[in-house]
């Protein structure tokens, strides 16, 4: 017999629900809102903000100055990239750590996502001067190879957590049907495990579209993505509040728009074995 | 092979031959986000016109992220840029460590004596120019005249702080909302502490004495600091410390505040469409105490081409096509002279247009009254008006700027503010070798 809840649970759940949930998405709400403002009335009170007439001169002005659609492709490139690459490396690596794991292995996935834990800027140098002498400033390939670097930890071990899930018997069965390793892989496990492997390539897909720290230091004109778009709108001396509001409005719209449909995706992959 | 394969090969090679003759070289130009370097950027096709076969890419970024990625870059001489936008703190640095292509080669039109002698001396290091100023500013007073009226005062053209403190007592109207001065209190080297590091300077307060030891338990600095505080708290406008340049300005266009001591191109904001004062502003340069030292700064947005640049010659052309005088006729011509790149050059100021625009005078009296090369009333071992042009000032100010920030916001008290900032420059001169 389901469990009753009274109507006041209910509203009082809703209530916190929506509170919590328009607290966390109020930032980006009110980015949209100034990006529709000029820039002397984005800077003004939140009543004047609101009151004050709307345009869509900040949209017109960024569109006229930078490039955007260089920068949304190089976005794309990125991510997809680096999120594809990323997969095709930590499926098997997470399979062997799942099903035929060492006495090692806690130690090699701990170790992995220790790397994550170190502060970027501490390694800015010596990957500068890497890329450097490769020829890879500012060019995709070698942002596709940091960022896929990046987030391999995570990749590994969202992929390891989800296929601990899928018992094991099955992939014996397949063995004992006679598949090879690699059919074993591509299409025993992988079909199995698509919730987990596309929640993870949806993270992962958001994570390096919004990668800041790699994307702005090690590009200058041809590769730089949409994190470079916004950080040229953020000024000093000037007013700018309304234009940044703008260029951030058209950098998350695609993530956001992507994230918007793919939610039943990313909500089941992220709850994937949550209940055992 | 058939007459089609050859053509179609021969036509290939012929069209491989002529991109070469045609290369046209690529140059980067690494750039901040403000107005005179976006209106640049809308004014190339004159650029392209003079110079068919170079192309330039712009990488515009805000001023302390461009910072950090172009020190990267210049340290490991990366090449990623061949032009750079760089302050006047980077340019003696960058200099000495020869991160820097020397400019005292760039064509006769250049006119190098024609720039303002306090600009050009800051970006000068053992007779090398080592950058080309695109514009400079300085600071001085925005002052309401209709509130002066109101209130039966007149500003002198070169007031002393205690002018100021008049000033700001009489125009002060709280329940009008109207602040009698407005200042920066937002932490940082380049926000509260620019305009504080000025401010001491004309009370007689230095950041180092001579053998580099720090000076905030002097009585100098504690006399600036509580002049700045009694100001502020008794005068500005609420939640001072969270105030940088923009808060500043938005609440001195909405009429807000009875003066501003801020940067000379704020002159153009304040005058310009978006204020609600633009016609009631005057300008006046910035206080003293009689010492012989004003409380204003010296900046220079300038060009300068690093050392790892594979293209020095097309980067050159650059450089003297942004920062000569013809570019100045061209921004005249095409937006008004308010519009022109302020602070480079002596001829702009003979200019008997640009004379006419309210701000020229003031802005160029400024910038004469500061010497980078003896910023203080007492002698000092450093280059630099309102900042110390050495490596580690960058994390040293901003440390301090957050002391005395806290102090403004009343969450420490001026004595541990200022004990603070002295414990922790000590600390750093120290490590850094400086005091032995």
């Amino acid at each position: 017999m389901p469990r009753r809840i009274s109507n006041s649970q209910k509203t009082m759940t809703t209530v916190a629900a929506w509170t919590i949930g328009v607290l966390i998405f109020f930032p980006i709400l009110w980015i949209f809102i100034l990006s529709f403002k000029a820039e002397g009335d984005a800077i003004g009170t939140p009543l004047h903000v609101i009151s004050s007439a709307w345009t869509f001169d900040a949209y017109g002005e960024v569109q006229g100055r930078s490039d955007y659609f260089k920068h949304f492709w190089n976005s794309v490139v990125l991510s997809l990239g680096s999120t594809l690459i990323g997969l095709a490396i930590a499926i098997p690596a997470a399979w062997s750590m799942a099903f035929v794991p060492g006495k090692r292995t806690k130690d090699l996935l701990m170790w992995m996502l220790s790397t994550k834990m170190m502060p970027a800027a501490g390694v800015l140098v010596p990957i500068y001067l890497i890329f450097r002498d490769l020829g890879l400033l500012d060019t995709r390939i070698g942002l596709v190879a940091i960022l896929t670097l990046v987030n391999l930890p995570i990749i590994v071990w969202m992929l390891y957590t989800y296929f601990k899930e899928i018992p094991g018997e099955i992939l014996e069965a397949a063995r004992m049907d006679g598949a090879s390793l690699r059919s074993e892989i591509l299409y025993v496990l992988t079909p199995m495990a698509i919730p987990g492997i596309a929640s993870t390539m949806l993270l992962n897909i958001i994570l390096a579209w919004n990668e800041a720290f790699w994307t702005l230091r090690l590009t200058a004109a041809s590769a730089a993505p949409l994190t470079a778009f916004i950080a040229s709108y953020s000024s000093p001396e000037g007013l700018f509040y309304a234009k940044l509001s703008a260029a951030s409005v058209m950098a998350i719209a695609p993530i956001l728009i992507m994230g918007w449909f793919s939610q039943k995706q990313l909500v089941r992959g992220l709850t994937f074995g949550a209940v055992k | 092979m058939t007459i089609s394969v050859r053509a179609l090969m021969g036509a290939c090679a012929l069209s491989a031959l002529a991109s070469v003759a045609a290369a046209e070289t690529t140059i980067t130009v690494a750039t901040v986000n403000n107005g005179d370097m976006i209106r640049m950027q809308t004014l190339m096709d004159d650029f392209y016109a003079k110079n068919p076969d170079i192309k330039v890419e712009w990488v515009t970024l805000e001023e302390n992220e461009l910072r950090q990625r172009v020190t990267t870059d210049i340290a490991t001489k990366g090449g990623q840029f061949d032009v750079l936008t760089i302050g006047t703190y980077e340019v003696p640095i960058w200099g000495k460590q020869g991160w820097l292509v020397g400019l005292n080669d760039l064509p006769a039109e250049y006119d190098v004596d024609d720039l303002l002698p306090a600009i050009r001396g800051g970006l000068t290091v053992d007779g090398t120019l080592y950058a080309s100023p695109f514009y400079g500013e300085s600071s001085m007073v925005m002052y309401r005249k209709d509130l002066m009226e109101a209130a039966g005062l007149t500003m002198p053209d070169a007031p002393t702080w205690a002018d100021i403190k008049a000033a700001a007592a009489a125009m002060t109207n709280k329940d009008a909302e109207i602040y009698g001065i407005c200042l920066r209190g937002k932490a940082g080297w380049g926000e509260n502490m620019a305009f504080l590091t000025a401010m001491s300077n004309s009370f007689g307060a230095k950041w180092f004495d001579e053998n580099w030891q720090p000076q905030f338990d002097q009585q100098p600095w504690k006399d600036t600091v509580s002049f700045y505080l009694d100001l502020m708290n008794n005068y500005g406008p609420p939640g001072a410390a969270n105030n940088g340049f923009n808060e500043n300005l938005s609440l001195f266009q909405q009429g807000k505040c009875g003066m501003w001591i801020d940067a000379t191109v704020a002159a153009s904001f304040v005058t310009g469409a978006d204020s609600t004062v633009a016609d009631k502003v005057g300008f006046a340069l910035a206080p003293d105490n009689g010492l012989g030292k004003r409380g204003n700064w010296l900046w220079a947005w300038s060009l300068g081409i690093p050392a790892g640049s594979q293209k020095v010659d097309a980067a050159k052309a650059f450089v003297n096509w942004a920062t000569n005088k013809e570019y100045l006729a061209l921004v005249a011509s095409k937006e008004g002279w308010a519009n022109v790149p302020p602070g480079t050059r002596t001829s702009l100021y003979s200019n008997e247009e640009y004379a006419k625009v309210p701000f020229a005078k003031m802005t160029i009296d400024s910038i004469n009254a500061a010497d980078p090369n003896a910023p203080t009333v007492d002698k000092v071992p450093y280059v630099g008006v309102q900042f110390v042009a050495i490596p580690e000032f960058q994390g040293i100010g901003t440390a301090v700027g957050q002391q005395l920030s806290a102090v403004l916001a009343g969450q420490t008290s001026l004595e541990e503010g200022l004990a603070a900032a002295q414990q922790l420059t000590v600390r750093e001169m120290t490590r850094a070798g400086y005091i032995k």
